[in-house]
């Protein structure tokens, strides 16, 4: 059974990351100059406030204890209280997620739709001016990095056009009957349209901004993989059965070129992830990302460290997702 | 009678500068077994290729016929021509080991030309499959049209591959080089189930291969090709008893003979090489006044 021992090795080598993740941001957010305490004092506090506050916080041990002690607390489900706001690390993390995981699975979505009809259009039309033209426009995609992709949308469709909102998650003035914090996940399944169509008039751009760049990627190296794949024996003697070229593409050469785009698409998506924390900033969109700055200007060592954490199980487990997704599609591991 | 298949003069260049095929004619008329012999690069591929409708896009046809069953394939709307090559025509191609695509099991790479060109039930094309892989001596047929390529042997591979060439009763099939990929123990078994096939179904089948010795075991007539040119159309007997051109002589010189395998051979001489690219430079000089 390859695929169970894959699936155990992952296991042992996620935990392995994020403690590896663990130790390296705890040490460094703590040598960097700039700490915690010096932010809240209120003027003309004494030494002895310092020193009791360090205490508070367990600030005053060294930085190995200070570690065995947050590890103590993770083990038993404790990420820690955030320095800024006293609530539990945990719980302020888990209520951002969900906006994070929805902006990052809409850029997704957008990236994939738009990079396949581009690679199967390329392909369709290859050899000519169309396949040309989104070249050009892949190199194009590719050369502007996300956020300077976010600006260019904010000046055309917030200033210019101000067809879609350019701050903020979902509209003040909204009630939102819901139970998770999954809106639009949730406003489809209670079908509240009015609602869902507030959120991705927010939500358009700044997931737009992150899809760009991957969907060139995905346009680029669909296209260049099936291209070759065309060139293969069986799509030839799929074309003397009688086939036309827009059926060979999509059912001869199309399972065969997602495979090795999968793999890339999978790194790709974490970079897009990591993304997000300047994009939300960008649109004032209320995820992790967002979170992740204030925490970093405040010097809020707990919630650093937690959203850290968080980020690196996310990308351990969208490479999972990408192991197993290439095990469904590829008949060569799905037998035996 | 007139022919299955008939090639008129067929001029095809790479992108007009460079002569692939020279003036092809060839005819393959029902039932009959055509081999097609040169020496490699000579355009044997790319007649089977221009036929089934499959010339890479770099190569163009400037002028000649193809007509199969009577039509004249330049002259049909592409869908139109794409679906008569699929119903009369078909290929068994040279590496099994490529011509089955992997992503897909093995059943529906034999049906799917039955159902989606030919019209025919589901059920039925999938009953046809299971005679068909019985017919060329696949054990557990049911086993295998639920199996990946990935799966079977190179020698199952080409048997599914020659079963799913008859599968439409094709008058028509083309087989380019169906046994070089092929272990030297499998050659033999695939060569015969291919005559054989060929015999019950009584399919039109242009050969290709640069063996000679092949070309004794199951062909009637033979073309024989030299940088695009037909050098020679014959018939088998005639051909082993007295070749009608030079080169065909010393490529018959080069081959094996069947009863003394091991008996010394003679490469083809310059000399006769000579003559026959003075005969490339001949046609084209001609062709261009
Ligand atoms: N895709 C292509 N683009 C350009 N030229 C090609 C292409 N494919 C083949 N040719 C040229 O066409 C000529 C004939 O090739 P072809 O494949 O028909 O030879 P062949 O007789 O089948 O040889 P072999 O015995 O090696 O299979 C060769 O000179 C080859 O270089
Ligand atoms: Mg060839």
């Amino acid at each position: 059974m390859p695929i169970l021992k894959r699936l155990l090795l992952r296991l042992v080598t996620t935990f392995v990351t994020l403690f590896g993740v663990a130790v390296i941001v705890f040490v460094v957010i703590r040598v960097v100059p700039g700490n915690p305490i010096a932010m809240m004092l209120p003027p003309g506090a004494g030494e002895d406030d310092i020193l009791r506050l360090k205490a508070l916080y367990g600030l005053d041990k060294s930085i190995p204890e200070q570690f065995l002690i947050w590890l103590g607390g993770v083990l038993q489900g404790d990420f820690g209280t955030s320095i800024t706001t006293r609530q539990p690390v945990l719980e302020l993390v888990l209520s951002r997620l969900p906006a994070t995981l929805e902006l990052s699975v809409m850029a997704l979505i957008i990236a994939v739709v738009a990079g396949g009809i581009l690679a199967l259009t390329g392909t369709r039309l290859r050899g000519g001016r169309v396949e040309a033209g989104i070249d050009v426009a892949n190199g194009m995609a590719l050369s502007v990095p996300d956020f300077l992709w976010g600006l260019v949308l904010i000046l055309l469709f917030g200033v210019l056009w101000p067809v879609f909102q350019i701050s903020g998650r979902v509209s003040p003035n909204i009630d939102l009957p819901f139970s998770t914090r999954f809106y639009l996940f949730e406003s489809v399944l209670r079908l509240r349209f009015d609602i869902w169509a507030d959120l991705v008039s927010h939500m358009f751009m700044p997931a737009l901004a992150l899809a760009i760049p991957l969907a060139a990627i995905i346009a680029q190296l669909l296209k260049q993989s099936l291209k070759e794949t065309m060139h293969l024996d069986y799509v030839t003697l799929a074309r003397t059965k009688g086939y036309g070229e827009n059926h060979v593409i999509i059912r001869e050469a199309l399972p065969n070129a997602i495979l090795p785009t999968l793999t890339l698409v999978g790194v790709q998506f974490t970079f897009l992830i990591g993304g997000t924390v300047i994009i939300e900033r960008l649109f004032s969109y209320e995820g992790l990302g967002n979170m992740a700055i204030n925490a970093v200007i405040n010097r809020d060592l707990p919630l650093i460290q937690g959203i850290v954490i968080l980020f690196a199980l996310i990308f351990t487990m969208v490479n999972l997702l990408v192991d197993l997704t290439y095990a469904a599609l590829n008949p060569r591991l799905r037998r035996g | 009678m007139s022919a299955f298949l008939t090639i008129e003069g067929l001029n095809v260049s790479l992108s007009g500068v460079l002569p692939i095929l020279r003036s092809v004619d060839l005819a393959v008329h029902a039932g009959e077994v055509r081999g097609l012999v040169g020496e490699s690069g000579a355009g044997k591929s790319m007649i089977g290729k221009a036929i089934l409708g499959t010339l890479p896009r770099a190569l163009r046809i400037e002028s000649g016929r193809i007509l199969l069953d009577g039509e004249d394939l330049q002259r049909m709307r592409p869908r139109d021509r794409r679906r008569l090559i699929g119903a009369k025509a078909a290929l068994i191609p040279q590496d099994p080991l490529t011509a089955l695509n992997p992503a897909r099991r093995i059943g529906p790479q034999i049906t799917d030309r039955l159902v989606d060109i030919l019209g025919w039930r589901r059920r039925a094309a999938l009953s046809r499959a299971l005679e068909l892989l019985d017919e060329v001596r696949i054990t557990d047929p049911e086993r295998v049209m639920r199996a990946y390529p990935h799966e079977l042997s190179g020698g199952m591979r080409q048997r599914i591959l020659i079963a799913s060439a008859f599968a439409a009763e094709p008058r028509l099939i083309v087989a380019d080089e169906p046994t070089t990929a092929l272990d030297v123990t499998v050659q033999k078994q695939i060569l015969r189930l291919i005559r054989d096939m060929q015999a019950r179904h009584g399919t039109a089948l242009l050969f290709v291969t640069h063996d000679l010795g092949v070309v004794s075991k199951i062909c009637q007539t033979l073309t024989v090709l030299y940088g695009g040119l037909v050098l020679e159309d014959t018939t088998i007997e005639e051909f082993f008893a007295a070749p009608g051109h030079p080169y065909s002589a010393a490529l018959l010189g080069a081959t094996p003979k069947y009863t003394d395998p091991h008996g010394s051979l003679t490469p083809v001489p310059q000399s006769v090489i000579d003559a026959a690219n003075a005969q490339l430079d001949a046609f084209d000089r001609a062709r261009r006044q």
